[in-house]
């Protein structure tokens, strides 16, 4: 097999073979029926106690979380000597899909598996495994993540909690935390500080310890089962051996586990925006207004189709997202520092599967509350409680705003290291749609989804414009560039997610597997206005960067770069729209 | 104890049933499958048999290649090995020939006792595990809520256990039986397991014995065709005095509607 795929960000400069692309529909038995497990676990026991645990009855969220864990969930990526099963990523992505329609503890699991497990798997050392693994794996510890303060949050290693060293060797922390999921009734918590106020460094701290404690419950806007609450560092003292990682590299720590718990996010999006697509389907077939379900109406057929293509969009990019990973890591167990290295080598890829999962999961929500109506507004129907559930992912684990900053910013430092041939490769387009005509490219003949294609070649070429403009226009200084930077994580975001999709539906076409004309649509719809956004962001950042002749000129390339015939759209959501109120929802299979 | 649970793969209860062209059959390609429900009961109750007893516990299926998907399902909620007997045909088969499939690949097998569920989710005739008992020539009873081995009873020696039947109307039978036995088993009786994921990935590596379909079986009955139940609206008057028509109210929910 090619190995150069399997080089994050490589898919902006590369054909990617269709077979080498993971899709939702190579899932295994096993996978199914892991997806099956996590199902019934969240709605015979988790959904019916979701009023528990909103009024913070942490005993039963403790229970639950030990329930996971008698059912292997939360040790997926851990290794088997530490009580894990070791499984590979889409093992993870299943679980963490199918866990998120309990929205609150969906965030009390990634609290524990994504936060508190996973940089113990991935820096600890094998005595700290030893140790705290196989308890927060059984579910017997709860784990927490303590990074954001009062006074940094975006701006995480600037934390003013303090370590300083003993002459036994120990270390005495001392400082306070907020916003710290699991905060109320965790055992192990991961805290960052700065030994003597400068080095960033991560600490495994017990709340057993002296001088651990829990502030008062946050009150907020949703999620409210899952507990938030300010962690206090008293004159703590912390073991020796408790350091997590290297010290003044905890850095190193943080990054890692948000690579990959803002991947697991986005899994997790498409499960909320599966369910909340069944509901507003079934709610649309069954109310009625002016004698017909509302189902009926093209208006509510534009929200159902629309609802149906971003989220086959998001849940396209996260499996192949999934398959990266797996294939990066093929081949028997790996170190922690192998496995850190192969999520560093794809976050890209999960920077934008976090908002683009995010975003799409709360444009679904909204529309769902539409579609109810008032019905949508009370709290007698989930939707009310969704829409608040939903918000908070584009504030944590890296907001929106910082990730769409990182995407092209990663891709950059890449290419200025020579990791990546992207400024090669924006050389030669500016070459080639400079010069009068532009030679048309040859595409594949498979005969299927052939304009889609050609359109997200295109989307490649234009984000290597934008993006070579820039790095010509500011160089050292693009960081400073926020809006130009997030137009061109707008133009990456839909280029990935596109192409994702249209390789998945190709897929389908050539299998002929069932509802094949489903994959059809939501690719087609998704690509047709993934274009008029990438134009849109295209003008909007060249004319920010240049003007006068240049600008005209980049704008006629752009033209004739992004040549792409609008299709039917209303008749492809109608399409969708029909099928998921036949069957009942997004249902693929 | 040497336990046998046939399971059927039937379409998941959510669908929304869609008929082929000819209204013989639904339409496959729409569907989504699952496990029987009571058959999954009837697994629960072997693991818990076999926990108790000690044992081994064997999945029998009969299907296509499809329902190899249950097969795996019960082998990851811990069921030790499973046969497969293998057919396109068997996809919209009557009880008599996939009794007939399921016996010939078990006969020699020779199990302690073999559970079905009550029925299947699907065609719903309740005749599989009746007809499995008469081809296998051991005894059997239908509809049970509880079963209890005798606790002398070993593997391979004749044993006896106490079955609880459910009846009309809330009423219930216990009766003794001799093994080897067959069973037909109602939903509910116990509570489900989780496939763990641990399971699930063990399940990998047991065994399933594919057999195929002995000649000659040919179906007892065909469907000739298939309709969609007509949803209609009755306003029913109940008359009478007030005292009547409350009994008679309850009379009807209780009987006919068995809403109580
Ligand atoms: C329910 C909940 C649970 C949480 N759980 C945890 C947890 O378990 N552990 C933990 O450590 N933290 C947790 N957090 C904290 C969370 O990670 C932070 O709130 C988040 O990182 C944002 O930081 P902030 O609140 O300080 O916002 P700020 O950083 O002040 O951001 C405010 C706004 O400014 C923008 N902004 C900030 N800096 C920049 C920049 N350089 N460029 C452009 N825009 C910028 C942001 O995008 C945002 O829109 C949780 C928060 C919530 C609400």
């Amino acid at each position: 097999m090619e190995t150069t795929l399997t080089k994050g960000g490589a898919w902006l400069l590369e054909d990617t073979p269709d077979a080498d692309v993971f899709t939702p529909e190579k899932l295994s038995d096993e996978h199914r029926l892991m997806a099956q497990t996590t199902d019934e676990f969240i709605a015979n026991e988790v959904l019916p106690n979701l009023d528990r645990l909103e009024e913070k009855d942490w005993e039963l969220a403790r229970t639950l979380i030990r329930r996971a864990g008698d059912l292997g969930l939360l040790g997926t990526n851990v290794p088997e000597e530490y009580g894990g099963l070791d499984l590979d990523k889409v093992s993870s992505l299943i679980v963490a899909e199918h866990i998120a329609r309990s929205a609150s503890f969906a965030v009390t699991y990634g609290g524990q598996a994504n936060l508190c497990i996973l940089p113990i798997v991935l820096f600890g050392t094998e005595e700290q495994k030893r140790q705290y693994l196989p308890g927060l794996v059984a579910g017997e510890l709860v784990g927490a993540y303590a990074l954001s303060e009062s006074g940094s949050g975006s701006d995480a290693l600037a934390a003013k909690t303090r370590a300083t060293k003993q002459a036994d060797g120990s270390w005495v922390l001392s400082g306070e935390k907020m916003w710290i999921t699991n905060g109320g009734f965790a055992d192990v918590i991961i805290v960052f500080a700065k030994v003597d106020g400068e080095h960033f460094t991560a600490f495994i701290v017990e709340k057993r310890f002296p001088g651990v404690s829990a502030g008062k419950e946050e009150h907020k806007m949703g999620i409210h089962g899952s507990s938030t609450t300010p962690i206090l560092l008293q004159d703590t003292t912390v073991p020796a051996g408790n350091v997590l990682g290297e010290i003044g590299k905890g850095h190193k720590v943080a990054l890692n586990t948000l690579n990959f718990g803002r991947f697991k996010l986005g899994a997790m999006c498409i499960g909320g925006s599966r369910q909340a697509i069944g509901d507003a389907a079934k709610y649309a077939a069954q109310r009625k207004q002016f004698g017909e379900p509302i189902a009926s109406f093209g208006a509510i057929k534009h929200k159902l189709g629309e609802m149906f293509a971003r989220t086959y969009a998001i849940e396209s990019l996260t499996y192949r997202t999934a398959g990266l990973i797996d294939a990066a890591l093929a081949g028997g167990t790996h170190d922690g520092a192998t496995v850190a290295h192969a999520f560093e080598e794809f976050a890209v890829e999960a920077s934008i599967a976090k908002v683009a999962g995010t975003e799409v999961l709360d444009y679904v929500l909204d529309e769902n509350v539409q579609i109810h109506g008032g019905n949508g507004f009370v709290r007698d129907y989930m939707a009310e409680r969704y829409y608040r559930d939903a918000r908070v992912n584009r504030i944590f684990e890296g907001t929106n705003e910082i990730n769409r900053m990182l995407i092209p910013g990663m891709l950059v430092r890449r290419a200025l290291k020579g990791e990546l041939g992207l400024i090669p490769a924006a050389k030669r387009l500016q070459d080639d749609v400079l010069a009068p005509s532009v030679p048309s490219t040859a595409f594949g003949d498979e005969g299927m989804l052939e304009d889609e294609r050609r359109a997200i070649a295109a989307f490649k070429k234009v984000a290597l414009m934008v993006l070579g403009t820039a790095m010509q226009t500011y160089g050292q200084k693009l960081t400073d560039e926020q809006e130009v930077l997030s137009y061109t994580a707008d133009i990456l975001i839909d280029t990935f997610a596109s192409e994702s999709a249209a390789i998945r539906a190709r897929h389908a076409l050539q299998s002929g597997g069932a509802h094949a004309d489903l994959h059809e649509a939501a690719a087609r719809l998704f690509v047709n206005d993934a274009a008029l956004r990438v134009e849109q962001s295209a003008k909007s950042a060249l004319a920010a960067m240049t003007d006068g002749d240049t600008l005209r000129t980049l704008l006629a390339a752009l033209r004739r770069v992004l040549k792409v015939t609008p299709v039917n759209t209303v008749a492809l959501r109608r399409r969708l729209a029909e099928a998921a109120v036949a069957r009942g929802g997004y249902i693929l299979n | 104890m040497k336990i046998a649970v046939c399971i059927k793969q039937v379409p998941t209860r959510e669908w929304q049933p869609r008929l082929r062209d000819d209204k013989t059959w639904i339409r496959e390609a729409d569907v989504s499958y699952e496990m029987n429900e009571p058959d999954a009961y009837a697994l629960e109750e072997a693991l818990r048999l076999r926990e108790k007893h000690g044992g081994e516990v064997v999945v029998c299926s009969a299907g296509p290649a499809r329902v190899q998907q249950v097969i795996r399902e019960a082998l990851a909620r811990g069921a030790d090995r499973a046969i497969h007997v293998e057919d396109d045909s068997l996809a919209a088969a009557d009880a008599f020939v996939s009794a007939g499939a399921l016996a010939s690949a078990m006969a020699d097998e020779t199990f302690d006792l073999v559970l079905t569920g009550l029925q299947s989710d699907d065609q719903g005739h309740g005749q599989t595990g009746v007809v499995l008992a008469e081809r296998l020539g051991i005894p059997h009873s239908t509809i049970i809520m509880e079963v209890q081995i005798d606790p002398s009873t070993s593997s391979g020696q004749a044993g006896s256990l106490r079955v609880k039947r459910e009846l009309e109307g809330g009423w219930f039978q216990w009766i003794a039986m001799p093994l080897p036995a067959l069973l037909t088993i109602q939903s509910g009786i116990n509570q489900l397991r989780y496939a763990t994921l641990k399971g699930i990935m063990a399940a990998k590596k047991k065994e399933i014995r594919k057999a195929s379909l002995p000649a000659g079986l040919q179906p007892s009955q065909q469907i000739v065709a298939l309709a969609m139940p007509a949803r209609s609206k009755q306003t029913h008057l109940i008359g009478g005095s007030a005292g009547e028509a409350a009994k008679e109210l309850v009379r009807l929910l209780r009987d006919e509607a068995r809403a109580l």
